[in-house]
């Protein structure tokens, strides 16, 4: 149904977008380290993703690009 | 020859202004310059032009910077408190390499001052007036005629060096009536590829800042700055001499006090003194030459101002101190007679000081 | 099919703002604008003194980076100079318009100025390290109030959008936030608004955007959008506070 991708090196590890995502399928990663030093946001089950674009539209450093079938 | 109109020195600054494709105009109410703004105010919406009195000197300066960054001529004028007030202006104009023109038709000072003549900004001019390094244009005229010409040739050397020109007039001069020929040969307005006028999605955005967070690319900037002033020093400077050659006594004035300083020399002339005037027309940047040539022959250089004594201080420099160099002056808005300068002409030729 | 990327107006430069500060939404919401109303070639951007004092890396139309709290000025003579074909915005922090930029802002209002104003309340001085603004609440602890905004000692918060609204200049004012998605979605409503009165020649609009500062506010940017709607909405409500059009139709 929906995908989204991250820009990860760019991601600051706000936790907006997990937030806002009504199917709770975002988290922030506890493992990976970016460019930048921070744990960037991620998903954890990409066939519950609805497209929806709450995730986007709450992030503040435009790193999410979401596409819909 | 064309013919003359009697004017206004202030309203012939509006008026040249006006003929250098000016359009764009931003005041505040001061004296004694609001003639500028009255005559403004009246041509501007016949021409298709913007007069607005802004709330502040400080938002007229930067309507001025707004305009500027379009890439269009613009100008602002106000009196000594008022461009203390835009000495933040000021120095964001030079920090962002704006062209503009500003006019500071004197008063005295300082704090509120008074609303008659002076000469006491000429540090404020001549240094910048605002923080940071940097420097203005400084043309000094001396007759209405020469507030006419010195304001087409502030636009024109703004624009050329990109960055901001000062008329730096005084009261009388801007209120006193004179004939004058607006018949002047205009050269047209040079492009500006760096302005900011949308990027008709043809090139990448310009940016008008002055704002350089890394130390190595701010120094950079400054340098390159300065580079430019030199060319500025070299092509821009400009002064008048009379009866310089052969003066054993050399007055140094600008502006008005030029004028009252020409009518010393003739008299000390007429009484056999060799007497003669430096007068620069640009102060900054300050004609140094004339004053190395005169120190070859003159006994004293005798600085005469509305001042304190401001720019005596570059009188000693480009001199050298190799005569001595004395101040003759009034301030507070009095203005020295012909005589108070002949006397101190009369006490540096006997070798008194 | 590509749902939401980033808007073509914004540079690829990344947004040297804090993690979780709400500036990053708001320049996104002024590009879609921009891209959706085809104005980026005749758009000029002026950038304040403050956090966002950098904006003009931001965007791709041409930028211009203004004296702190003159930028309404800077507008003026920007748009002054070719008004046919020049869209102006500024977008300007809570001390740069409410404190040191006052005097510019309620006279851009006062004469309807044709321009569009985007004015970020976050309560606070960020890029200064946290200082009190003319926008912080009564009680607010801040570097400079670190024992909470004293009424008694320095005075109220000041609400620009009822202040403006006593002007009869200003053509429309609204104060939204960007604490949700459906808040982001109204603020982004609200922001075309005031970019398409420019094109339409109506006059000045102003929107105010409650924004976050977790950094200075001491708080996680969840803690912090929740702040908005605790502490904030109820001193600063939302919503239009003047639409001089719609009111006309009315009579």
């Amino acid at each position: 149904m929906g995908k989204v991708t991250f820009d990860v090196d760019n991601c600051k590890g706000c936790g907006l977008c997990v937030l806002a995502c009504p199917k709770k399928i975002l988290q922030i990663s506890q493992d990976v380290i970016n460019k930048k030093g921070h744990h960037p946001a991620e998903i954890t089950d990409e066939s519950a993703c609805i497209g929806c674009a709450s995730c986007a539209t709450m992030c503040p450093d435009c790193i999410i690009t979401v596409e819909r079938e | 020859m064309a013919d003359k109109v009697l004017m206004k020195g202030n309203e012939a600054i509006a008026e040249a202004a006006i003929i250098a494709g000016c359009r764009h105009y931003f005041g505040y109410p001061i004296t004694p310059q609001t003639e500028i703004a009255a005559y403004m105010a009246k041509q501007m919406p016949k021409i298709g032009g913007t007069f607005l009195q802004a709330e502040s000197e400080i938002a007229a300066i930067n309507m001025v910077y707004g305009v500027s960054s379009a890439g269009k001529r613009v100008m602002t004028s106000s009196s000594s408190p008022g461009i203390s007030l835009k000495g933040e202006g000021i120095s964001y104009l030079a920090g962002a390499d704006l062209p503009a023109l500003i006019v500071n038709a004197q008063r005295g000072g300082p704090g509120l001052g008074g609303i008659q003549p002076s000469q006491s900004d000429y540090f404020q001019a001549t240094r910048g007036g605002g923080h940071g390094d940097y420097h203005l244009i400084v043309l000094t005229p001396a007759s209405v005629q020469e507030m006419a010409e010195l304001t087409i040739k502030g636009f024109e050397l703004a624009d050329k060096y990109r960055m901001p020109a000062m008329i730096l007039a005084d009261g009388t001069i801007g209120q006193m009536m004179e004939p004058v020929s607006f018949d002047f040969e205009v050269a047209p307005q040079i492009e500006k590829p760096w302005a900011t006028t949308g990027t008709k999605m043809e090139r990448k955005h310009n940016i008008v800042n002055s704002l350089y967070l890394d130390p190595a690319t701010l120094e950079v900037k400054n340098i390159e700055r300065y580079e430019r002033y030199k060319i500025v020093e070299e092509n821009e400077t400009m002064y008048e001499e009379y009866m310089a050659d052969d003066a054993d006594i050399v007055l140094a004035a600008f502006g008005i006090a030029a004028r009252v300083a020409k009518s010393a020399v003739n008299e000390a002339r007429k009484q056999g003194i060799k007497a003669g005037l430096i007068r620069p027309i640009t102060v900054w940047p300050f004609p140094k030459a004339p004053f190395k040539k005169a120190v070859e022959h003159c006994k004293a250089i005798i600085s005469v101002e509305l001042s304190m004594g401001q720019m005596i201080e570059d009188v000693k420099l480009a001199s050298e101190m190799k005569v001595p160099v004395t101040l003759t002056s009034r301030v507070g808005g009095m203005i020295p007679t012909p005589n108070q300068i002949l006397e101190d002409i009369k006490k540096a030729a006997e070798g008194g000081r | 099919m590509v749902v939401f990327e980033k808007p073509k107006a914004l540079t690829d430069v990344p947004f040297h703002y804090c993690p979780g500060c709400t500036h990053g939404i708001v320049h996104r919401l002024v590009a879609e604008v921009i891209d959706e109303l085809g104005i980026e070639g005749k758009t000029i951007g002026i950038a304040p003194v403050g956090c966002s004092v950098m904006a003009y890396d931001y965007f791709t139309c041409d930028m211009i980076e203004a004296a702190h709290g003159r930028a309404p000025a800077v507008a003026t003579g920007v748009k002054r100079a070719d008004p046919e074909n020049h869209i102006v915005f500024t977008y300007q922090g809570d001390g740069d318009l409410a404190s040191i930029g006052m005097a510019e802002t309620v006279h851009a209002a006062a004469r309807n100025e044709n321009i569009t104003i985007i004015f970020i309340n976050n309560a606070i001085y960020g890029m200064t390290g946290g200082q009190m603004a003319p926008t912080s609440l009564p009680g607010q602890v801040t570097q400079t109030s670190p024992y909470g905004r004293n009424t008694d000692l320095c005075g109220w918060p000041i609400k620009v959008c009822e202040l403006l609204s006593e002007l009869d200049g200003p053509e429309y004012l609204e104060r939204v936030t960007v604490n949700s998605v459906a808040h982001v979605r109204q603020a982004k409503r609200a922001i075309k608004k005031a970019f398409q009165n420019q094109i339409d020649n109506k006059g000045f609009s102003l929107i105010e955007v409650l924004s976050s500062c977790p950094t200075n506010w001491g708080m996680t940017p969840e803690k912090a959008l929740k702040w908005i709607d605790d502490a904030m909405i109820p001193y600063y409500p939302l919503g239009v506070y003047k639409d001089r059009s719609a009111q006309k139709k009315e009579a």
